[in-house]
Parts: structure tokens; sequence; C-alpha cells
């Protein structure tokens, strides 16, 4: 069995568009949460969301590279042009190895309805153009980035709600820690767009704090009133050991345990069970004990009934040693597919920099939420062991644990 | 429209959005080999001459099809038929 390093991270969030933007912003609990009121317009009840700038591809990449890009892959390939840069891995290295790619993606709604209103308007599909169907599969991330950096190794989207980007690095463990891989990019995508979300609004799923935007996202408070999407890509570039150190490559952390489990209950509501499946999961198959991790990385969105199953699963397990634990979503918002992959970024920049991002808008606890050692403020703590927790709809669940390398 | 607004537009779109070096647009250049057309990028042409132009190209048309100026007579020719229609 192999052991599995990061050897590199990127991100583009609402939080910055490279590593030390973002660091900074988890640093001083600055939000990326916005009111767009376009949204309001188009009839959504929440107009809040993270705010994501587009990024400008034409000079980075040719047209042919571009055409077929739809928003989740603009988003991923940014981050992993970072990811790379990060890692070391130059295009040569690229070219010599089967480099893998699993990354999470669940959506291209925006891509998929701008195309059909083509063919409505026009009547004709010629008209989409040659880059629709890139742009309207959901492994449109997938597809470009493996073409873009001429990857060779394993190639596929993975689809679990918002547990994707989680699953896609616990994948891509499994994949090097069994041998069939050396070298995989994982990471998580989600489009921003206003077609995106329109249907998880329609669920009043949403925070309407929409007077106070910045204080709307506030996991585990008692006063939390809904999520707030977000989005953008994060990617992790996971490697064995071996290959890591024969390159001379620095080595970020070292993933160590990846749990899962699924509710087998309703489709939208969280479950206790399940989730204490999925953390006591990664805890024996990391092989350490619970008192052992020095901060939770909750999955927390802000929800009324999800961060309480939440807090009441982390503290089944972790009750006993106060671990810290905050929700970084309180300053993102729920990047959703995305953000299993960028909570790992977030909580490696934490490990690297020596703090625990705060649980912004944490203000009172609920009763369940005043049993957990809640981070409120920045913390400087030397980190060792982080757990990250993600969870998505149909009750899929995914934990992550990382471990500083020695 | 003249064929030289034509030529105008045709050089415009081809530069902007299939990034050719305008040095290299010349009537006798091979339009295939100086745009690095494959079979995805006769789609996008068709598209980009439909909104420039408002006529739908014919798969076929591209056969007869080789220079530049062959493109922009019969861009012309298709635009003054659309006129006089």
């Amino acid at each position: 069995m192999n052991r599995v390093v990061i050897t590199g991270i990127g991100a583009w969030s609402c939080l910055g568009k490279s590593l030390d933007e973002i660091k900074n912003s988890l640093f001083a609990g600055k939000s990326g949460i916005v009111l767009d009121q376009s949204r309001k317009e188009m009839g959504y009840r929440s107009g809040l969301t993270g705010f994501v700038e587009r990024p400008q591809l034409k000079g980075l990449l040719d047209r042919r590279q571009r055409v077929g890009m739809a928003e989740p892959a603009e988003y991923a390939y940014m981050a992993t042009l970072e990811a790379f840069k990060v890692a070391g891995m130059d295009q040569d290295f690229i070219d010599a190895n089967e480099v893998g790619i699993i990354y999470g993606n669940d959506s291209v709604a925006g891509a998929t309805i701008e195309a059909n209103d083509i063919v409505r308007a026009k009547k004709d599909t010629t008209l989409l153009g040659s880059g629709a169907i890139f742009q309207t599969m959901t492994c449109t991330a997938t597809m470009n980035l493996s073409t873009i950096f001429r990857l060779k190794g394993i190639n596929y989207t993975l689809g679990a709600a918002c547990a994707s980007g989680s699953h896609s690095i616990g994948m891509g463990y499994l994949m090097i820690k069994w041998g069939l891989q050396q070298q995989v990019v994982c990471g998580g995508t989600q489009e921003v767009n206003n077609y995106t979300f329109g249907a998880f609004d329609g669920l009043s799923a949403f925070s309407i704090r929409e007077n106070d935007p910045t204080k709307a996202s506030r996991p585990f408070d008692r006063d939390r009133d809904g999520l707030i999407p977000s989005g953008g890509a994060a990617t992790v570039i996971l490697e064995s050991l071996e290959s890591a150190q024969k390159r001379g490559a620095t080595i970020l952390a070292e993933v160590i345990g990846y749990g899962f489990s699924s509710n087998g209950e309703h489709i939208s509501n969280s479950s206790v069970g399940g989730q204490t499946r999925s953390l006591a999961m990664a805890l024996k198959e990391a092989g350490i004990d619970a008192k052992e991790v020095d901060y939770i990385n909750a999955h927390a969105t802000s929800t009324p009934g999800g961060d309480k199953v939440e807090a009441q699963a982390i503290y089944n397990l972790f009750g006993a040693h106060n671990t810290p634990v905050s929700s970084t979503k309180s300053m993102t918002g729920h990047e959703c597919w995305m953000a299993g992959a960028s909570e790992i970024v977030y909580s490696t920049l934490m490990m690297q920099n020596n703090f625990i991002a705060p649980n912004i808008n944490f203000e009172n606890p609920d009763e369940d939420s005043a049993r957990l050692n809640i981070v409120a403020e920045t913390r400087e703590a030397s980190l060792g062991t982080v757990l990250s927790n993600s969870f998505g709809f149909g009750g899929t669940n995914s934990t992550l644990i990382i471990k500083k390398f020695s | 429209m003249t064929e030289a607004e034509i030529i105008k537009t045709v050089n415009n779109f081809l530069v902007e959005e299939f990034e050719v070096d305008e040095a290299k647009i010349t009537p006798d250049a091979n339009l295939r080999e100086t745009l690095e057309l494959d079979s995805l990028d006769y789609v996008d042409l068709v598209v980009v001459i439909e909104s420039n132009f408002g006529f739908k190209v014919k798969g076929e048309d591209f056969t007869t099809i080789h220079t530049f100026q062959n493109f922009y007579d019969y861009c012309y020719k298709k635009v003054q038929e659309k006129e006089v229609a």
C-alpha cells in the first residue's frame, strides 16, 4: 500500500483568486457573500450568493481549448493551473507520466439552459456551435482539463451532490494507495450563474438575511436561517509518497483517512447515524483515535436542520476531547460540488500557516452547538491532524483526514 | 453590403473569433490551412457566418471554398441573394 501525499493545491473562490489571497481572507475572517439583485429579478426567494469572478481565459488558452469549456471547467482550469505550479509539475513531467484526474461536479445548468435557448430561438442545432456538447456534459471539467494538460491516467467526473469534491479526493487517494496511479488531480467545481441554484432556492433552503449579506452565513449559530450558495473550484494534487520524494517535491500534507457512508434514509435530510458512520470509518481507516484530531473543518452550511445533525454526530465521537470545530462556509457560503475539495485546500493552508480559520457569525450557540468547541475567532494553533466533513443530498457522506507530513 | 464591407466583416470575425494572425489573411491563401480548421471548427464557422450575415451555410458549400477570395465571393453572393429576396 502506498502512502498518499498532497503536493499541490489551488483554488479560485469568493475568498480569493490565489492561495495567498485566500489564506489572508481565511485568517481575517473575511466573508465573500454579496446580494445579487439579478437573482431577485429572476424570481429567487434569496439573492444572496458568494461572489466569484469569471476567469479571463483568452490569452491563456487558444480558441479550440476554450470553446468547450463551461463555467465549471473555467474555474477548474484556474485552480488546476495554480495547483500544478505549487506541485512543481510542468508539462514535461505530465507528458512523461500517467497523471490522472478525478474531479467533482454535479451540474452544468447555465450552459445547458443557454444552449437550449439558442435551439428554441433558431430552430437549428448546428447553430449551437461545436463547443456546446462539451459544455453541457457534467464532465466538462475533466474532459477539458485532460485535453488541455494532456493527462493520460484515470479520467472521470464524480457526481455526489455536495460531497462530490470530497469523494473525488477519497477516490484519488484509494487509486494511489492501491498502486493503480501515482499522481491524480482531484478537486471540485461549482458554477455560480443564475440558472444553477433556482431549484435549490425553491426549497427555501437559502438564508434571506439580505439586509446584511456578510452576516447571513452563520453555521451552528442559534439564529441561522439557511445556507448561501457559492462556487468556484479547488484542486488538490495527490501523489504517492514515493513519486513525490523521487522528484524532490514539497509535501504539503498526507492523506491518512477516507470514510464514507450512505444514510439510506431521506433524500434531503441529514442523518446522525449516517454521518457518525462516515466519521468513524475515517478514523478507523487512518488508524488514529478521535483525540488525535486537532481540528474539524465541519460541513455545516448554516441550515437549521443540517447543522444540528452534524453537531450531534461530531459530539458523538469528539465530544469527550473538546476538539476545535469551525465551518469555513461561514465565510464562503456553500460551495456545493466544490466544497469538499476547497475545504481540504483551506485546511491545508491553515495547517501550513498555523491557525484555525474562524466560524464567523457564531454569536449564540443552540443546544447542540453549545456542546462543541466552536472556534469563533481566528486562533493560532499548530495543526498536526485535521478532519474535514462533506455531506450531500441523497444521504452521501464523506470524511477525509489529513496530517502534517513527517 | 458592398464587397469591401463583406471582406472587412469576414476578416474581423476571423481575427476575433478564430484568432488568426491578420497578416496571414491574403486573398489567395488557403482558408482551411491558414485557419487550421478541423471538423469542429467548420461548425463554428457556420455559426459565425449566420450571426454576421444572417444566412446558414450548407456543409457541401465548403467543398468549393478553397481560398479566402473564394470565401469572400461566396459570402457576397449569399448576402446579395438574401438582399434581393
